[in-house]
């Protein structure tokens, strides 16, 4: 590790989180706005998250709390490894270790509510998962390789060969955000779902540490939108920015569905487009390098 | 002030007759819009500061009530919205009501009215917030409220 990439992690490790909480404040201003309401300070996040670090930390066992530092930890780490351009595959495979620790910590609680909440993310997983993985498939049929830097030394965008593939990752970054119509395993803020859902037992310093992985993996996902367009950084962010606002605006105006309604439209509709981008990239043998 | 600008309110319905539920669900709407001053309902009491107390506590609820009480973190004030659920209201002397809430758990601010206004409620949930903030600098701890088992009436 030389000078530049400890820069570089310090920069990640202070910069995301400050990104994250800002984009969430826009997200709830902008669902203010469009419910015709002012809303709150865009530092709203910030205030929540001070909020809960002053607050007590009620767990129900030892483990809980380990879970989410392993969920904090493994976000970043991902988050580190799309700026190293690392393994496409292997970020895919940490994100999801992320995702499952939040899983066993919600079911480690024993509480009804967030037992259902973890099993119904165990459904979400299970739903974008194989995009995820088709994503990083089509990356390597256009690169020769799952190493992004080709994806970032490329003069073409990615987007140019997989329009298909990128509809589909609108819909994972829905799903992941928890956005509505699939923000059934835990919800934010206003909205309520079974009480809590996955989150129900975890209170203050705990929940904090959450909120603030959360910032982390509102920058990580919209870095995955942003690989698109990654031969030019300019419209990459505006291509990530833009499908942020597009979640926003729907998980507006839609309702809460059923899970078997996303599992439905994953397992037919957006893996029936992913494989046919996958197979015209396969049959077409088209390179970006 | 960090307690002050994100106020987490739980609602907690004890056989209240749904005027005062209903009014406190107004405070959320565009008209009243609380969230501008960062006040969320929130579903869990784990993650929850203010615990609003609508209706009057009758021996079927009064363990509940207890339960959710001791669940929320320190520091956490409690209010009581309505005439019930300060003194019992209309139902004080229903052969199954205990009374108000301060009879059971300790009530930092009361809300007069039958139903209150949301502007009222609004104005309770302020009250609260200092209350919140002074309870956090002294270090002021919510003792827990035993449950007892079965509650019953002493003259049944
Ligand atoms: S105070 Fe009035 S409106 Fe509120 S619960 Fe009691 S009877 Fe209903």
């Amino acid at each position: 590790m030389d000078m530049n990439s400890v820069l570089t992690v310090v920069l990640v490790l202070i910069g995301a989180p400050i990104i994250g909480c800002l984009a969430s404040g826009i997200d709830r201003r902008i669902t203010a706005r469009l419910q015709g309401r002012v809303g709150p300070p865009i530092l709203q996040p910030y205030y929540d998250v001070r909020k809960l670090l002053s607050k007590d930390n009620m767990i129900v066992n030892e483990s809980q709390n380990f879970y989410v530092v392993v969920y904090l930890i493994f976000i970043i780490l991902s988050l580190l490894m799309l700026v190293f351009k690392a393994d496409i595959l292997m970020i895919v495979f940490v994100y999801t270790v992320a995702s499952i620790a939040l899983i066993v910590g919600g079911m480690s609680t024993g509480s009804p509510f967030a037992r259902v909440g973890s099993s119904r993310e165990i459904m979400a997983i299970l739903s974008y998962e194989p995009v995820l993985l088709l994503y990083a498939l089509a990356i390597y049929l256009l690169t020769g390789t799952f190493k992004l830097s080709a994806v970032l030394d490329a003069s073409t965008p990615v987007l140019m060969y997989t329009p298909l593939i990128f509809i589909a990752m609108l819909v994972v970054l829905n799903i992941k955000l928890k956005k509505s119509p699939f923000d059934y395993s835990t919800s934010h803020h206003a909205h309520q779902e079974l009480v809590k859902g996955m989150l129900t037992e975890y209170s203050g310093p705990g929940f904090a540490i959450i909120e603030i992985a959360h910032f982390y993996e509102y920058v990580f996902l919209t870095g995955l939108i942003f690989l698109f367009w990654a031969a030019n950084p300019l419209i990459g962010a505006l291509i990530a920015i833009v499908a942020y606002l597009l979640v926003i605006v729907i998980d507006n105006i839609t309702a809460r569905v059923y899970w078997q309604w996303m599992l439905k439209l994953s397992w037919t509709f957006l893996l029936a487009i992913s494989i046919v981008n996958i197979a015209f990239l396969y049959f077409s043998g088209v390179k970006i390098v | 002030m960090s307690l002050a600008k994100s106020p987490w309110i739980i609602h907690v319905n004890c056989n209240s007759c749904n005027g005062c539920d209903i009014e406190l669900v107004a405070c959320l709407t565009p008209l009243y819009d609380a969230e501008r001053f960062g006040l969320l309902n929130i579903g869990t009491p784990k993650q929850a500061d203010i615990m609003v107390v609508t209706g009057s506590v009758n021996y079927k609820n009064v363990n509940v009530l207890k339960n959710i009480y001791n669940q929320i973190p320190d520091p956490k004030v409690v209010l009581a919205v309505g005439a019930c659920a300060s003194t019992g209201g209309i139902f004080h002397d229903c052969y199954n009501v205990v009374g108000g809430a301060d009879q059971i758990i300790p009530v930092d601010a009361y809300v007069p009215g039958c139903t209150p206004r949301p502007e009222a409620i609004i104005d309770g949930v302020v009250a609260a917030l200092s209350i919140l903030e002074n309870k956090k600098k002294g270090n002021i701890r919510g003792k827990e409220v035993k449950l007892t088992g079965k509650e019953v009436p002493s003259n049944a």
